[in-house]
Protein backbone atom coordinates (compact mmCIF):
# COMPACT_ATOMS: atom_id res chain seq x y z
CA UNK A 1 0.00 0.00 0.00
CA UNK A 2 1.30 3.63 -0.97
CA UNK A 3 1.88 5.36 2.24
CA UNK A 4 -0.28 8.85 2.43
CA UNK A 5 1.94 11.73 3.59
CA UNK A 6 -0.18 15.54 3.05
CA UNK A 7 1.70 18.76 4.72
CA UNK A 8 -0.19 20.59 6.98
CA UNK A 9 -2.36 23.81 5.98
CA UNK A 10 -3.96 26.97 7.78
CA UNK A 11 -6.93 24.76 7.46
CA UNK A 12 -6.20 21.22 7.15
CA UNK A 13 -3.45 18.97 9.16
CA UNK A 14 -0.38 16.86 8.47
CA UNK A 15 -0.87 13.68 7.76
CA UNK A 16 1.40 10.81 7.65
CA UNK A 17 -0.23 7.15 7.12
CA UNK A 18 2.10 3.75 6.83
CA UNK A 19 1.39 0.83 6.20
CA UNK A 20 4.43 -0.57 6.52
CA UNK A 21 5.33 1.00 9.69
CA UNK A 22 1.95 0.61 11.28
CA UNK A 23 1.65 4.55 11.54
CA UNK A 24 -0.98 6.66 11.54
CA UNK A 25 -0.98 10.47 12.59
CA UNK A 26 -2.56 13.79 12.20
CA UNK A 27 -1.78 16.88 13.36
CA UNK A 28 -2.39 20.16 13.56
CA UNK A 29 -5.50 22.42 12.67
CA UNK A 30 -8.26 20.68 10.71
CA UNK A 31 -11.24 23.43 10.49
CA UNK A 32 -11.92 23.02 6.93
CA UNK A 33 -15.53 24.33 5.97
CA UNK A 34 -16.05 20.56 4.48
CA UNK A 35 -14.09 17.99 5.93
CA UNK A 36 -15.64 15.21 4.12
CA UNK A 37 -13.62 16.10 1.19
CA UNK A 38 -10.51 16.19 3.34
CA UNK A 39 -10.98 13.10 5.06
CA UNK A 40 -13.10 10.78 2.78
CA UNK A 41 -8.98 9.18 0.89
CA UNK A 42 -7.58 8.79 4.57
CA UNK A 43 -10.82 6.85 5.39
CA UNK A 44 -10.43 5.12 2.68
CA UNK A 45 -7.16 4.10 3.34
CA UNK A 46 -8.08 2.76 6.31
CA UNK A 47 -10.30 0.15 4.69
CA UNK A 48 -7.63 -1.08 2.69
CA UNK A 49 -5.26 -1.21 5.52
CA UNK A 50 -7.63 -3.15 7.07
CA UNK A 51 -7.43 -6.17 5.15
CA UNK A 52 -3.70 -7.05 6.40
CA UNK A 53 -2.80 -4.79 9.21
CA UNK A 54 -0.17 -5.01 10.83
CA UNK A 55 0.24 -7.10 14.51
CA UNK A 56 0.03 -3.29 16.14
CA UNK A 57 -0.66 -0.10 14.75
CA UNK A 58 0.14 3.05 16.82
CA UNK A 59 -2.00 6.21 16.02
CA UNK A 60 -0.90 9.80 17.05
CA UNK A 61 -3.66 12.16 17.08
CA UNK A 62 -2.22 15.96 17.67
CA UNK A 63 -4.46 18.25 16.98
CA UNK A 64 -4.61 22.04 17.74
CA UNK A 65 -8.16 23.16 17.03
CA UNK A 66 -10.75 20.90 14.86
CA UNK A 67 -14.64 21.84 14.14
CA UNK A 68 -17.49 20.18 14.49
CA UNK A 69 -17.22 19.06 10.66
CA UNK A 70 -14.16 17.46 11.15
CA UNK A 71 -15.09 15.72 14.92
CA UNK A 72 -17.52 13.67 12.50
CA UNK A 73 -15.02 12.52 10.07
CA UNK A 74 -12.33 12.09 12.80
CA UNK A 75 -14.85 9.58 14.20
CA UNK A 76 -15.12 8.20 10.98
CA UNK A 77 -11.24 7.17 10.93
CA UNK A 78 -11.22 5.69 14.56
CA UNK A 79 -14.20 3.51 13.21
CA UNK A 80 -12.18 2.18 10.69
CA UNK A 81 -9.27 1.59 13.47
CA UNK A 82 -11.46 0.14 16.04
CA UNK A 83 -12.58 -2.42 12.92
CA UNK A 84 -8.88 -3.35 12.93
CA UNK A 85 -8.62 -3.59 16.50
CA UNK A 86 -12.15 -5.98 16.70
CA UNK A 87 -10.25 -8.29 14.18
CA UNK A 88 -7.41 -8.79 16.94
CA UNK A 89 -4.57 -6.65 15.70
CA UNK A 90 -3.46 -4.45 18.24
CA UNK A 91 -4.26 -0.39 18.17
CA UNK A 92 -3.20 2.19 20.41
CA UNK A 93 -4.73 5.78 19.93
CA UNK A 94 -2.74 8.44 21.68
CA UNK A 95 -4.43 11.77 22.13
CA UNK A 96 -2.12 14.64 22.52
CA UNK A 97 -3.37 17.73 24.03
CA UNK A 98 -1.65 20.97 25.66
CA UNK A 99 -1.27 21.49 28.96
CA UNK A 100 -3.94 23.99 29.69
CA UNK A 101 -6.28 22.90 27.12
CA UNK A 102 -9.20 21.39 28.66
CA UNK A 103 -11.56 21.25 25.90
CA UNK A 104 -8.97 19.58 24.13
CA UNK A 105 -8.73 16.83 26.30
CA UNK A 106 -12.66 16.48 27.21
CA UNK A 107 -12.68 15.98 22.82
CA UNK A 108 -10.42 12.81 23.44
CA UNK A 109 -12.29 11.25 26.51
CA UNK A 110 -15.44 11.85 24.60
CA UNK A 111 -13.96 9.90 21.40
CA UNK A 112 -12.95 7.33 24.08
CA UNK A 113 -16.07 6.92 25.38
CA UNK A 114 -17.38 5.90 21.89
CA UNK A 115 -14.77 3.43 20.38
CA UNK A 116 -13.57 0.36 22.06
CA UNK A 117 -9.96 1.25 21.11
CA UNK A 118 -7.69 1.72 24.01
CA UNK A 119 -6.82 5.34 24.36
CA UNK A 120 -3.99 6.79 25.63
CA UNK A 121 -4.26 10.64 26.76
CA UNK A 122 -0.68 12.37 26.46
CA UNK A 123 -0.37 15.89 27.96
CA UNK A 124 1.93 18.32 26.21
CA UNK A 125 4.02 21.21 28.52
CA UNK A 126 3.43 24.38 27.05
CA UNK B 1 -41.28 49.14 10.06
CA UNK B 2 -38.40 46.79 9.10
CA UNK B 3 -35.42 45.81 11.60
CA UNK B 4 -32.27 48.29 10.24
CA UNK B 5 -29.47 46.34 9.69
CA UNK B 6 -27.23 49.34 9.71
CA UNK B 7 -28.24 50.98 12.42
CA UNK B 8 -27.81 47.35 14.45
CA UNK B 9 -24.20 46.97 12.95
CA UNK B 10 -23.42 50.38 14.20
CA UNK B 11 -24.30 49.40 17.47
CA UNK B 12 -22.54 46.54 17.53
CA UNK B 13 -19.27 48.35 16.89
CA UNK B 14 -19.01 50.03 19.58
CA UNK B 15 -16.67 49.28 22.84
CA UNK B 16 -13.28 47.40 21.66
CA UNK B 17 -13.64 45.92 18.47
CA UNK B 18 -11.32 43.54 17.61
CA UNK B 19 -13.15 42.90 13.96
CA UNK B 20 -16.01 44.00 12.60
CA UNK B 21 -17.57 42.90 8.96
CA UNK B 22 -20.78 42.81 6.52
CA UNK B 23 -20.89 41.72 3.22
CA UNK B 24 -20.97 38.14 1.87
CA UNK B 25 -19.41 34.97 3.74
CA UNK B 26 -17.40 33.46 1.78
CA UNK B 27 -14.46 30.65 2.60
CA UNK B 28 -11.78 33.44 1.79
CA UNK B 29 -13.17 35.78 3.86
CA UNK B 30 -13.45 33.17 7.03
CA UNK B 31 -9.81 32.22 6.21
CA UNK B 32 -9.48 36.54 6.77
CA UNK B 33 -11.13 36.85 10.10
CA UNK B 34 -9.31 34.18 11.65
CA UNK B 35 -6.23 35.22 10.82
CA UNK B 36 -6.73 39.04 11.63
CA UNK B 37 -8.60 37.86 15.04
CA UNK B 38 -5.49 35.16 16.73
CA UNK B 39 -2.76 38.12 15.46
CA UNK B 40 -5.16 40.55 17.46
CA UNK B 41 -5.13 37.90 20.33
CA UNK B 42 -1.73 37.56 20.76
CA UNK B 43 -0.80 40.88 20.43
CA UNK B 44 -3.48 41.04 23.98
CA UNK B 45 -1.35 38.26 25.13
CA UNK B 46 -4.33 36.87 25.96
CA UNK B 47 -3.92 33.76 28.28
CA UNK B 48 -3.47 30.70 25.89
CA UNK B 49 -6.90 29.00 27.24
CA UNK B 50 -9.05 31.79 26.14
CA UNK B 51 -7.27 32.33 22.96
CA UNK B 52 -8.02 28.52 21.94
CA UNK B 53 -11.35 28.59 23.24
CA UNK B 54 -11.94 32.39 21.35
CA UNK B 55 -10.80 30.68 18.50
CA UNK B 56 -12.69 27.26 18.73
CA UNK B 57 -16.07 29.49 19.05
CA UNK B 58 -15.05 31.64 16.32
CA UNK B 59 -14.83 29.06 13.85
CA UNK B 60 -18.19 27.23 14.62
CA UNK B 61 -19.57 30.39 14.26
CA UNK B 62 -18.41 31.56 10.72
CA UNK B 63 -19.13 28.26 10.08
CA UNK B 64 -22.53 28.08 11.16
CA UNK B 65 -22.88 31.44 9.14
CA UNK B 66 -20.99 29.67 6.43
CA UNK B 67 -23.30 26.91 6.01
CA UNK B 68 -26.71 28.30 6.83
CA UNK B 69 -27.20 31.84 5.39
CA UNK B 70 -30.14 31.82 3.53
CA UNK B 71 -30.83 33.55 -0.13
CA UNK B 72 -31.62 37.06 0.23
CA UNK B 73 -34.89 38.88 0.34
CA UNK B 74 -36.15 39.75 -3.06
CA UNK B 75 -35.41 42.99 -4.38
CA UNK B 76 -32.65 43.28 -2.32
CA UNK B 77 -30.19 41.79 -4.04
CA UNK B 78 -28.93 45.57 -4.98
CA UNK B 79 -28.67 46.28 -1.00
CA UNK B 80 -26.97 43.49 0.17
CA UNK B 81 -24.06 41.43 -1.47
CA UNK B 82 -24.94 37.58 -2.32
CA UNK B 83 -24.62 35.41 1.07
CA UNK B 84 -24.91 38.22 3.40
CA UNK B 85 -23.79 38.12 7.42
CA UNK B 86 -22.71 40.35 9.60
CA UNK B 87 -19.93 39.76 12.42
CA UNK B 88 -18.68 41.48 15.26
CA UNK B 89 -15.69 40.73 17.88
CA UNK B 90 -14.83 42.81 20.51
CA UNK B 91 -14.09 42.20 23.65
CA UNK B 92 -16.21 43.44 26.91
CA UNK B 93 -15.52 43.53 30.51
CA UNK B 94 -14.38 40.55 31.67
CA UNK B 95 -15.40 38.86 28.36
CA UNK B 96 -15.37 38.57 24.39
CA UNK B 97 -18.15 38.59 22.58
CA UNK B 98 -18.79 37.18 18.82
CA UNK B 99 -22.16 38.26 17.22
CA UNK B 100 -23.17 37.04 13.93
CA UNK B 101 -25.72 37.97 11.78
CA UNK B 102 -28.15 36.63 8.93
CA UNK B 103 -30.75 36.64 6.78
CA UNK B 104 -33.53 34.00 7.58
CA UNK B 105 -36.56 33.01 5.90
CA UNK B 106 -39.71 32.91 8.53
CA UNK B 107 -40.21 29.16 7.52
CA UNK B 108 -36.89 28.47 9.43
CA UNK B 109 -37.21 29.89 12.23
CA UNK B 110 -39.33 27.74 14.52
CA UNK B 111 -36.61 24.88 13.44
CA UNK B 112 -33.63 26.81 14.72
CA UNK B 113 -35.17 28.61 17.66
CA UNK B 114 -36.43 25.37 19.02
CA UNK B 115 -32.89 24.14 19.05
CA UNK B 116 -31.23 26.92 20.75
CA UNK B 117 -34.23 26.71 23.35
CA UNK B 118 -33.91 23.00 24.00
CA UNK B 119 -29.34 23.93 24.06
CA UNK B 120 -30.00 27.05 26.67
CA UNK B 121 -31.90 24.58 29.22
CA UNK B 122 -29.44 22.00 29.60
CA UNK B 123 -26.79 20.98 32.07
CA UNK B 124 -22.43 21.14 30.78
CA UNK B 125 -23.40 17.67 31.35
CA UNK B 126 -26.67 17.51 29.23
CA UNK B 127 -24.72 19.20 26.91
CA UNK B 128 -21.54 16.56 26.54
CA UNK B 129 -24.40 13.94 25.73
CA UNK B 130 -26.23 15.59 23.17
CA UNK B 131 -22.91 16.54 21.44
CA UNK B 132 -21.76 12.54 21.82
CA UNK B 133 -25.31 11.51 20.68
CA UNK B 134 -25.13 13.78 17.29
CA UNK B 135 -21.45 13.46 17.03
CA UNK B 136 -22.14 9.10 16.54
CA UNK B 137 -25.47 9.38 14.82
CA UNK B 138 -26.18 12.31 12.56
CA UNK B 139 -24.75 12.15 8.90
CA UNK B 140 -22.90 15.10 7.85
CA UNK B 141 -24.81 17.22 5.30
CA UNK B 142 -23.76 17.64 1.58
CA UNK B 143 -22.34 21.38 2.94
CA UNK B 144 -20.34 19.44 5.68
CA UNK B 145 -22.79 20.78 8.23
CA UNK B 146 -23.02 18.07 11.21
CA UNK B 147 -25.68 20.01 13.61
CA UNK B 148 -23.17 20.09 15.80
CA UNK B 149 -22.00 23.71 16.09
CA UNK B 150 -24.43 25.78 18.38
CA UNK B 151 -23.69 22.44 20.79
CA UNK B 152 -20.40 23.06 20.80
CA UNK B 153 -20.56 26.64 21.19
CA UNK B 154 -22.64 26.64 23.93
CA UNK B 155 -20.52 23.58 25.52
CA UNK B 156 -17.26 25.67 25.14
CA UNK B 157 -18.40 28.58 26.37
CA UNK B 158 -20.67 27.65 29.37
CA UNK B 159 -23.02 30.85 28.44
CA UNK B 160 -25.91 30.42 26.86
CA UNK B 161 -26.90 31.68 23.64
CA UNK B 162 -28.09 35.11 23.17
CA UNK B 163 -30.03 35.43 19.96
CA UNK B 164 -32.69 37.48 18.56
CA UNK B 165 -34.88 36.94 15.43
CA UNK B 166 -35.60 40.69 14.30
CA UNK B 167 -38.68 40.88 11.58
CA UNK B 168 -37.14 42.46 7.99
CA UNK B 169 -40.14 41.84 5.67
CA UNK B 170 -42.84 39.62 5.65
CA UNK B 171 -40.88 36.54 4.33
CA UNK B 172 -37.52 37.27 6.53
CA UNK B 173 -36.28 37.16 9.77
CA UNK B 174 -32.85 39.16 10.51
CA UNK B 175 -31.30 36.35 12.71
CA UNK B 176 -28.96 37.14 15.13
CA UNK B 177 -26.73 35.37 17.41
CA UNK B 178 -24.15 36.55 20.27
CA UNK B 179 -21.59 34.30 22.30
CA UNK B 180 -19.92 34.99 24.92
CA UNK B 181 -16.52 33.74 26.21
CA UNK B 182 -15.47 34.55 29.73
CA UNK B 183 -11.48 35.54 30.45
Amino acid sequence: MEPISIEGTAKTPSVQFSSKEGIIEIKGRSIPENSVEFYKPLVDWLEQYKASPLDKTKVNIQLEYFNTSSSKCILDVFKKLEAIHKGKNEVEIYWYYEEDDEDMLEAGEDYESIIRVPFKMIEIAD
Amino acid sequence: MSFNIQDYYSELNEGEVLLAYKGSISSDLINNVLDTVESKLQDFNEHSKVRKKVYNVLVESLQNLYHHIDDLPKNYEEEFDERFGILVVSKETGRYRISTGNFIKNTHIAKLEEKIKKINTLSKDDLKEMYKYILNHQKLSEKGGGGLGLVDIARKTGNKLDYRFQVFNKEYNFFILSVYISD
